[in-house]
């Protein structure tokens, strides 16, 4: 170009380490904050260089957590958190994968209709539907009970055998109610009828011709196939589920996730915050899905771009 | 929309669409209904009878100065969040563009915060601001400035705009990044041998081809601040402080109107208004992604 091409690199350079050296800093201050004891950090201003208590914070952090909040360990967090993501993005990979086989590959009725119903889910997050979400929960066979007492059952069977049918099934506080009702996801569905839609009808014709069931076609070639868009919406979806806040706040009390069990470390008030105890909890909470961007990059772009569309 | 060889069953399809489908009549479409009903309800402080009460609930709702109140600083914070980080993402993107030796390694730097939870961005800007031990508040504190924000409420807003912001420069920067890198180079040379001085270049021939991206963006981010930042309100200000709640956004007043204070009609006409907005925004989205925006 007509500029000086080293000056423009050389001010590129400057402002791009600016830039990561603001977005690292709040980073760089909680993790100089989780290598004091609490007394240097309590006096402002804190240091701003790591002290030496970096590994004492760090085990007492995992083994026992913090004393203000009631000495739940973040390890046991950590681990809650991992199988909570485990599963949310393993089981929405599934069953997403499976709703668009159907769609794409069967003609039935109602096909529209189930594509339309998994299309709303788009526009109905948690955020908007908290306190009747959080009732399902409570009881998820509350919607079969009141379609059994519309329809007029309940009464029918209680005069005829004099037994009231009260249906329960309490997913508080559990695991199954961490992630079921998270892992619908229209998002992938449509990303799926997207990888299927360009596999060569050829493929599914050979099959035909060979003898395999639609499931054994399913299993030998569509999967293979779209192992890369699997594998990058892993990415996506354990990120997504790792950073999960609304609906574990909602309905776990023991069951703490490390999101949920750092807010109530804060929540014991400003003076009994055990600083460096929650800032090591803090950076813990992060390293595994960081980790998973950086060292899956390729993948993690892919799935970003891919579930965008 | 489908296939020109299907197989054929009678019962594998439906098996196949069970999972999805009973997850989503359960957990979405149940509870959505279920919002939409007790909206026009109201249940006595006891939780014993329920009445029907036709519109009384959109009534009290857009009576309430308290709910207009929360409609405009959601506004506020929206619009600036998602002016804040687009600016700074587009700004690093060029900058990123312009270098051709190391622009992979700023990328991976530039986007480990997408990663991070907003709960915990929230806790690493509360950290930083914290009135008594917080870094930045004693370097405000230093220049004579009492900073504040559990008592002044604009402070408070500007600190989750900044956690909310930078949480969001990441995705940003990834999309304007790759819009950028797919302008032809020929159209910025051209213009520059025909003497336009880069800023020129940038106005005339780079922010409109980027239009597509920035248009994209600028729904995704304003979804972001209305609906993903719950956690980083939750954890610096609890919506607050004072009594209207300076940070109390839409999504956090649903969730502390029906969960905290029980107001089921009343947080249930919200959820029905949130969802209003939801559908809106996903049909500007859906809509543009069939028509790019033409230039």
């Amino acid at each position: 170009m007509v500029e000086n091409r080293r000056w423009q690199a050389l001010i590129g350079h400057a402002v791009l380490i600016l830039g990561v050296v603001v977005v690292f800093f709040p980073i760089y201050v909680a993790f100089v904050a989780s290598s004091h004891d609490l007394r240097t950090i309590a006096q402002a201003p804190m240091p701003m260089l790591p002290g030496a208590h970096l590994w004492d914070n760090y085990v007492r952090a995992i083994t026992s957590g913090s004393e203000s909040a009631g000495n739940a360990p973040v390890g046991t967090m950590l681990w809650n958190s991992f199988v909570m993501a485990m599963v949310i993005a393993v089981a929405k990979i599934a069953i997403s994968l499976l709703s668009a086989f159907a769609i794409v590959y069967f003609r039935f009725p109602f096909r529209m209709g189930f594509f339309w119903m998994i299309f709303i889910t788009l526009m109905l997050p948690v955020e908007v539907r908290i306190v009747p979400t959080y009732e399902v929960a409570a009881n998820a066979l509350a919607p079969i009970q009141h379609l059994l007492d519309a329809v007029g059952i309940t009464d029918a069977v209680a005069w005829l055998f004099s037994i009231e049918i009260a249906l329960k099934w309490n997913m508080l506080d559990t695991f199954a109610g961490l992630t079921i009702p998270l892992i619908a996801s229209a998002t992938a569905t449509f990303l799926f009828r997207q990888v299927f839609m360009t596999v060569p009808d050829e493929l599914a014709e050979a099959a035909r011709m060979d003898g395999a069931g639609p499931l054994r076609f399913f299993k030998d070639i569509l999967l293979p196939l779209s192992r890369t868009n699997i594998a990058a919406l892993f990415v996506i979806l354990f990120i997504y589920g790792w950073n999960q806040y609304l609906w574990p706040l909602l309905i776990t009390d023991n069951l703490l996730t490390v999101q949920i069990g750092l807010n109530r470390m804060l929540a014991v008030g400003d003076g009994q915050v055990d600083w460096p105890i929650a800032m090591a909890t803090t950076i813990l909470a992060m390293i595994p899905p960081v980790l998973v961007v950086v060292f899956m990059q390729r993948w993690f772009v892919k799935g970003l771009i891919e579930s965008e569309k | 929309m489908q296939k020109r060889v299907t197989f054929n069953s009678r019962t594998l399809p439906y098996l196949l669409v069970a999972p999805q489908i009973l997850i989503t009549l359960l957990f979405f479409i149940w509870p959505a209904i279920q919002a939409v009903g007790q909206s026009f309800q109201r249940e006595d402080p006891f939780g014993l009878r329920t009445a029907f009460v036709w519109f009384d609930n959109y009534i009290r709702l857009f009576g309430d100065p308290f709910y207009y109140h929360s409609i405009q600083i959601t506004l506020v914070f929206s619009l600036l969040v998602t002016l804040l980080s687009m600016g700074v993402a587009l700004f690093l993107a060029t900058m990123a563009d312009r270098v051709i030796r190391g622009a992979t390694g700023y990328k991976t730097l530039l986007i480990a915060p997408y990663a991070i939870a907003p709960v915990i961005a929230g806790v690493l800007w509360l950290f930083m601001f914290q009135p008594t031990i917080g870094i930045v508040a004693y370097m405000l504190d230093q220049l004579g400035y009492d900073w504040n924000y559990h008592v002044h409420g604009n402070e408070a807003m500007m600190l989750v705009i900044l956690a909310a912001a930078w949480k969001q420069i990441s995705y940003n920067f990834l999309f304007f990044l790759a819009g950028l890198q797919a302008i032809p180079k020929s159209l910025i040379e051209a213009a520059a041998i025909d003497g336009a001085s880069p800023t020129r270049r940038f106005w005339t021939i780079i922010f409109p081809l980027l239009s597509p991206t920035t248009f994209f963006l600028l729904v995704v981010n304003i979804v972001y601040a209305f609906f993903d930042t719950f956690g980083i309100i939750d954890a610096v200000t609890s919506g607050g402080p004072g009594s209207p709640g300076a940070t109390n956004i839409l999504v956090y007043k649903v969730y502390s109107d029906g969960f905290v204070g029980l107001d089921l009609g009343g947080s249930s006409a919200q959820s029905v208004v949130l969802m209003i907005i939801v559908i809106a925004l996903t049909v500007v989205q859906f809509r543009y992604i069939e028509r790019r925006v033409h230039y």
